[in-house]
C-alpha cells in the first residue's frame, strides 16, 4: 500500500523532528534570555539608584569655606565679664542673670566683624557691607556669638577660623547654576558673585570637607550650615527605644508561639494575626500612634518617645516572623535531649533552644533596626516632621529623624543646593542601612548551622 | 531620687532577696535532726521565686507611682489652695503648677511671688517628699512581706521551680498578646475616629463620592463637601496597576532564572544585590522618582510626542514597581524551588526542553504560591506612601490617564494629618476613615494570600 520507501520516511520525520527541535531550542534560548534580561535589568536598576545617590550627594560633603582672620574688636564686642553663680543665689535668679548677659552678647553686631575679616581681602567691602555678608552663610555669625558666650577671653584677640560660605555661594562655585542667568534671576547680586569668583581665585575660599552635614541641627535661615544631627538623634533614640522593647517581647512571644502555645484555634488566629500585622501598611501604624499615644494618651507631638513605640509595634511582627523561624531551623531532637536527662521544658529551652538561636535572633534584630530605622510615613502623622532646629537630649524633646529629615529637604526652595545635600543626607541613611544589612547577613553566614 | 537610681537600688535588692532564697532553701535542706532531705526544686529556683515574690509587688507600686502620683499631688495642692487663687482656665493653671514646682524643688523663681503661691509651693513640696516616703514604705513593706512570705514556706516540698516557671510562662503569654492588642489598638482607634468623621458626612457620600476637595467651610453653613473617595480609590488602584505591571514580569522572569538556570556563583552574588532593593527605604525611591525617574519619563515622553507629567501615575508606578521586584522575585523563588524536583525530572525525561519544563509544569505547580506572592506584593503598593508623596503629583482627580497626576488613599491621609489641623475637625478625621478602608482593603488581601500560600505549602509537604 504505502509506496514511500522505509528511508525516505525516515528522513521526513527526521527533518520534522529537527526543525522542531530547532525552533524549540531557539525558544528555550530566548526564554534563556528574557530570563538573564530581567535579572540584568534589576542589577542594573540597583546601580543605576546607587550611582545617582553618590554622584548627586558625594560633592554635597564637601563646600565652600573661607579661611578668614577675625579680630574679636574690643570696640564692636562690648559686653561685661561672664556672670558666675553665688552661692546665696537660687538658680532661677542666676538663669536670669545669665540670659541678660546674653541677651547683652546678643546685640552685638557680628556682622561687622565678618565684614572687617572680609576687608583684608576685599577693599570694598566696608562701602557694600550687605553684598559682603551674602558670602557668608549667616550661621557663622552665631557661631562666632558662641565662641565669645564659651570663653569671652577670646574678645580682643584674632583667630583664623574657618568660616562656611553661603549657599548660593557654594551653588554659584560649583557651577550648580546657569551662570549666564541674568541679573534678575540670580540669587546673589552681580557684586558678590564677582567678589566670589576673586576669592575663590585667591585661595580665601576653598573647597572643604564640611562637617557641618553631620554635626550641625538642621537650619533654615542658614542653610550651608544645616546638617543632620538632630535628625540622627532623634533617629538613635528612637532605635534604641525599639531594640529596648521590641526584641524582649518580640522574642518572648516568638518562644510562646513555637514552644509552649497549644495548636488550637487561639493560637491559630494569633498567627494569622501576627501575618497580617507585617503586611500592615506602615502608615496605619502611624494613625494608630496618632489616635492612642497623641490624641488619648496625651503624649508630647514630635517626640522620639512616640516614634520609638510606633516603630516599635511596626518592628514587632518582623521580630517574631524571624526568631520564629530560627526556633523552627532548631532540631527537636535538642529539645527531647534535655527533656530526656530531665529539664524541664523551660530549661531545655533557656539552656539549649536559646543559646542556639541566638545568632538568628541577633539577625531577627537587626533586619526590624533597619527596618525601622528607614520608616518615614508613620513618623509624619505623629508629628515628626516639624522643622527641629535642635538636638533632642531626652525623648521626650521635639525631634525628627534621619528619613524624615530627606523627606523635608527634598522639599526646600533651593533646589540646586539642597538636591546634592539631600543626596547627601540619603547616603548616610543607606550607609547605616547596608551596614546593618550586611552585618546580618555576615552573622548568619557565620553562624549558620545545617542539621 | 531619679528612676535610674531607683531602678539600681532595686536590682541590688532583688539580688539580696535571690540570695535570701537560696540560702533559706539551703537550710530547708536540712531536716530538724540534722539529715540531709531531698529538694524538690534546686536552690536556686527558690532565688528565684523570693525575687519574684518581693520585686513584682513593689514594682508594681513604683510603676502606680510614677503614672499618678504626680497628678495626685497637683490635685491636692490645688485643691488646698484658696478658691480665687486658682485660675479656671487650664493653660493658666499649667503655667500655675509650673511656677509651684520650680519654687518646690528650690529652682526658685524670679520676679513676684505672691504669699498664697509660696504657702502652696511649700505645701507641694512637703506631699512631694511625704509621697515619696510613703511609696517608699510601701514598696519596702511589699518587698518584706513577700520575703517573708517566701521565708515562712520554703520547704524541701516547695515546687519552687514549677511556680517560677509558670510566672516566665505568663509573662511569655503577655509578650504574645501585644500582638494581638496592636491589631485591636488599631481597629478600635480607627473604628472610633472615623463614626466619629461619619457624623459629619454620611458613608454613601464618602464610599460613592466622585469629588475630593475638602475645604474648611467658608460659607458658615456647617455644610462639608467634597468628601468622596473615589478619586483617591481610583489614583491608588491606577498607580498599584502600574507598579505591577513592571514588577510582575521583571520579578518573576527574574525568580525563574535564579531557580532554574543561574549557576551558584551568580545566584550567590545576584540575588543579596536584588534584595538590597528591598532594604532601600521608600522615601529614597521617592528622591529617586522626582530627581531622575520623573525628568527622564516626560522627556521621553515629549520625544515620543506624548505629554507626560514629570510628577504622574506613570513615575510613582514605575518606581513603585522596582521597589517591589525583590518582594515577587525572592517570594517566587522560594516557591519555585519549593516544587518538587520529580516533576521537572519527570518533564525532561519526556524531551521537554527547560523552557518548556518551567512553563507547562513548574509555573502551573506553583501558580496558586505565586498568586500568594502577587496579592502580597498588591496590598504592598496599595499601601505604599512616600513614593506617591513624593512623585504622584497629589491631584485628586478620577482619571485613567496614567500620564496625568493624581492623587492616593496614603497621600491624602499624610495631607489631612500634617500640618495644623484641629484634630476634631472631618478634614483630619476623614484621615482615620481612609485609614480604615486601607486597613480592610489590605487585610482582605493579605488574609486570601495567606491562606492560598498556607494551601500551597500543605499541598507538598
Amino acid at each position: 500500500m504505502n509506496t514511500s520507501t522505509p528511508a525516505t520516511g525516515y528522513a521526513a520525520i527526521r527533518s520534522r523532528v529537527e526543525s522542531s527541535l530547532n525552533r524549540r531550542k531557539a525558544q528555550e534560548t530566548r526564554f534563556r534570555l528574557i530570563g538573564m534580561t530581567a535579572v540584568a535589568i534589576a542589577l542594573g536598576l540597583v546601580a543605576l539608584l546607587f550611582a545617582t545617590i553618590v554622584s548627586k550627594g558625594l560633592p554635597a560633603f564637601w563646600e565652600a569655606t573661607f579661611e578668614l582672620d577675625v579680630n574679636f574688636d574690643k570696640e564692636l564686642v562690648q559686653i561685661g565679664p561672664k556672670p558666675v553663680r553665688e552661692p546665696t543665689e537660687t538658680p532661677a535668679a542666676f538663669q536670669k542673670r545669665m540670659l541678660a548677659w546674653q541677651t547683652d552678647l546678643g546685640f552685638v553686631d557680628f556682622n561687622e566683624l565678618l565684614v572687617q575679616a572680609l576687608a583684608k581681602h576685599l577693599p570694598d567691602a566696608a562701602k557694600h557691607p550687605r553684598d559682603a555678608l551674602r558670602l557668608i552663610t549667616t550661621g557663622e555669625r552665631f557661631a562666632l556669638r558662641d565662641m565669645v558666650m564659651n570663653d569671652p577671653g577670646v574678645v580682643g584677640q584674632t583667630r583664623r577660623l574657618k568660616l562656611l560660605a553661603d549657599a548660593n555661594v557654594d551653588v554659584w562655585l560649583k557651577g550648580n547654576i546657569d551662570r549666564s542667568l541674568p541679573d534678575a534671576q540670580q540669587q546673589l547680586s552681580a557684586r558678590t558673585r564677582a567678589w566670589a569668583d576673586e576669592l575663590k581665585s585667591k585661595g580665601v575660599i576653598q573647597n572643604r570637607f564640611s562637617t557641618a552635614l553631620s554635626m550641625n541641627p538642621d537650619s533654615r535661615s542658614s542653610l550651608a550650615s544645616a546638617g543632620l544631627a538632630g535628625a540622627f538623634m532623634g533617629s538613635l533614640m528612637m532605635m534604641i527605644i525599639v531594640i529596648l522593647l521590641a526584641v524582649p517581647i518580640g522574642v518572648a512571644s516568638a518562644i510562646y508561639l513555637e514552644e509552649f502555645a497549644p495548636k488550637n484555634r487561639w493560637t491559630d488566629l494569633i498567627e494569622v494575626n501576627i501575618n497580617n500585622l507585617a503586611a500592615v501598611p506602615s502608615i496605619v501604624f502611624g494613625l494608630l500612634g496618632a489616635a492612642v499615644f497623641i490624641l488619648w494618651f496625651k503624649l508630647p507631638l514630635s517626640a522620639p518617645l512616640v516614634g520609638g513605640l510606633v516603630l516599635t509595634l511596626m518592628t514587632l511582627p518582623t521580630v517574631i516572623i524571624a526568631t520564629r523561624s530560627t526556633l523552627k531551623a532548631i532540631p527537636p531532637s535538642i529539645r527531647e535531649a534535655a527533656l530526656g536527662v530531665g529539664a524541664s521544658k523551660v530549661q531545655s529551652i533557656t539552656d539549649h533552644v536559646l543559646p542556639l538561636a541566638l545568632p538568628g535572633i541577633l539577625t531577627a534584630t537587626i533586619i526590624g533596626v533597619a527596618q525601622a530605622l528607614g520608616e518615614t510615613a508613620p513618623l509624619l502623622l505623629i508629628g515628626m516632621s516639624a522643622f527641629v532646629t535642635t538636638i533632642p537630649s531626652t525623648p521626650l524633646e521635639q525631634s525628627t529623624a534621619l528619613p524624615v529629615a530627606i523627606y523635608l529637604w527634598q522639599g526646600n526652595e533651593l533646589r540646586n543646593f539642597f538636591e546634592a545635600r539631600t543626596s547627601a543626607a540619603i547616603m548616610v541613611l543607606l550607609a547605616l542601612m547596608l551596614t546593618l544589612n550586611s552585618l546580618a547577613i555576615w552573622l548568619r553566614k557565620r553562624f549558620e548551622t545545617r542539621w | 531620687m531619679n528612676n535610674l537610681g531607683v531602678v539600681l537600688v532595686m536590682l541590688v535588692l532583688a539580688a539580696l532577696a535571690y540570695q535570701i532564697g537560696l540560702a533559706r532553701s539551703r537550710r530547708a535542706a536540712v531536716s530538724v535532726d540534722g539529715h540531709a532531705m531531698r529538694m524538690h526544686s534546686r536552690p536556686h529556683y527558690h532565688g528565684w521565686l523570693a525575687v519574684l515574690r518581693a520585686a513584682v509587688p513593689a514594682f508594681g507600686v513604683f510603676v502606680l507611682w510614677r503614672l499618678f502620683g504626680e497628678q495626685v499631688i497637683q490635685n491636692l495642692v490645688l485643691g488646698a489652695m484658696p478658691a480665687g487663687a486658682v485660675p479656671e482656665d487650664s493653660m493658666q493653671q499649667r503655667v500655675l503648677l509650673q511656677r509651684l514646682g520650680n519654687l518646690a524643688s528650690g529652682f526658685g523663681l524670679t520676679g513676684e511671688v505672691s504669699a498664697v503661691e509660696r504657702a502652696a509651693a511649700a505645701h507641694m513640696a512637703q506631699l512631694q517628699s511625704l509621697g515619696r516616703m510613703i511609696v517608699a514604705a510601701l514598696m519596702g513593706t511589699a518587698a518584706t512581706l513577700g520575703l517573708f512570705w517566701s521565708w515562712r514556706t520554703t520547704t524541701a516540698q516547695t515546687r519552687a521551680r514549677n511556680k517560677v516557671e509558670r510566672a516566665v510562662q505568663t509573662g511569655l503569654i503577655l509578650c504574645s498578646a501585644v500582638a494581638i492588642f496592636t491589631t485591636v489598638g488599631i481597629v478600635l482607634s480607627m473604628l472610633g475616629e472615623a463614626l466619629r468623621f461619619f457624623q459629619f458626612i454620611s458613608p454613601a457620600d464618602f464610599f460613592l463620592g466622585t469629588v475630593w476637595n475638602p475645604r474648611f467651610d467658608t460659607s458658615g453653613q456647617g455644610v462639608q463637601s467634597g468628601f468622596g473617595m473615589l478619586p483617591l480609590l481610583s489614583g491608588t488602584l491606577l498607580v498599584a496597576a502600574i507598579a505591577m505591571a513592571v514588577a510582575l514580569p521583571l520579578g518573576l522572569m527574574t525568580a525563574i532564572y535564579m531557580a532554574e538556570y543561574a549557576s551558584h556563583r551568580t545566584r550567590n552574588v545576584a540575588k543579596p544585590v536584588i534584595e538590597v532593593l528591598a532594604g532601600i527605604p521608600t522615601i529614597v525611591y521617592g528622591f529617586f522618582a522626582l530627581v531622575i525617574m520623573g525628568p527622564f519619563l516626560s522627556g521621553l515622553g515629549a520625544a515620543l510626542g506624548l505629554e507626560i507629567r514629570a510628577t504622574s501615575a506613570l513615575t510613582a508606578g514605575v518606581v513603585m514597581g522596582i521597589m517591589i521586584i525583590p518582594f515577587i522575585s525572592s517570594l517566587s523563588d522560594d516557591i519555585i524551588t519549593q516544587v518538587p524536583k520529580s516533576m521537572r525530572d519527570g518533564s525532561l525525561a519526556l524531551g521537554g526542553t527547560k523552557s518548556e519544563t518551567v512553563v507547562k509544569v513548574v509555573l502551573p505547580a506553583a501558580l496558586p504560591g505565586i498568586v500568594g506572592a502577587v496579592l502580597l506584593a498588591v496590598s504592598r503598593a496599595i499601601g505604599e506612601t512616600m513614593i506617591v508623596v513624593l512623585a504622584a503629583g497629589n491631584a485628586p482627580v478620577l482619571t485613567a490617564n496614567p500620564f496625568e497626576a493624581v492623587s492616593t488613599v496614603t497621600v491624602t491621609i499624610v495631607n489631612q494629618l500634617t500640618g495644623d489641623q484641629d484634630f476634631a475637625s472631618p478634614q483630619s478625621l476623614v484621615a482615620f476613615a481612609l485609614g480604615l478602608t486601607l486597613f480592610v482593603m489590605t487585610l482582605i488581601l493579605n488574609v486570601v494570600a495567606l491562606v492560598v500560600v498556607r494551601r500551597y505549602r500543605e499541598q507538598y509537604e
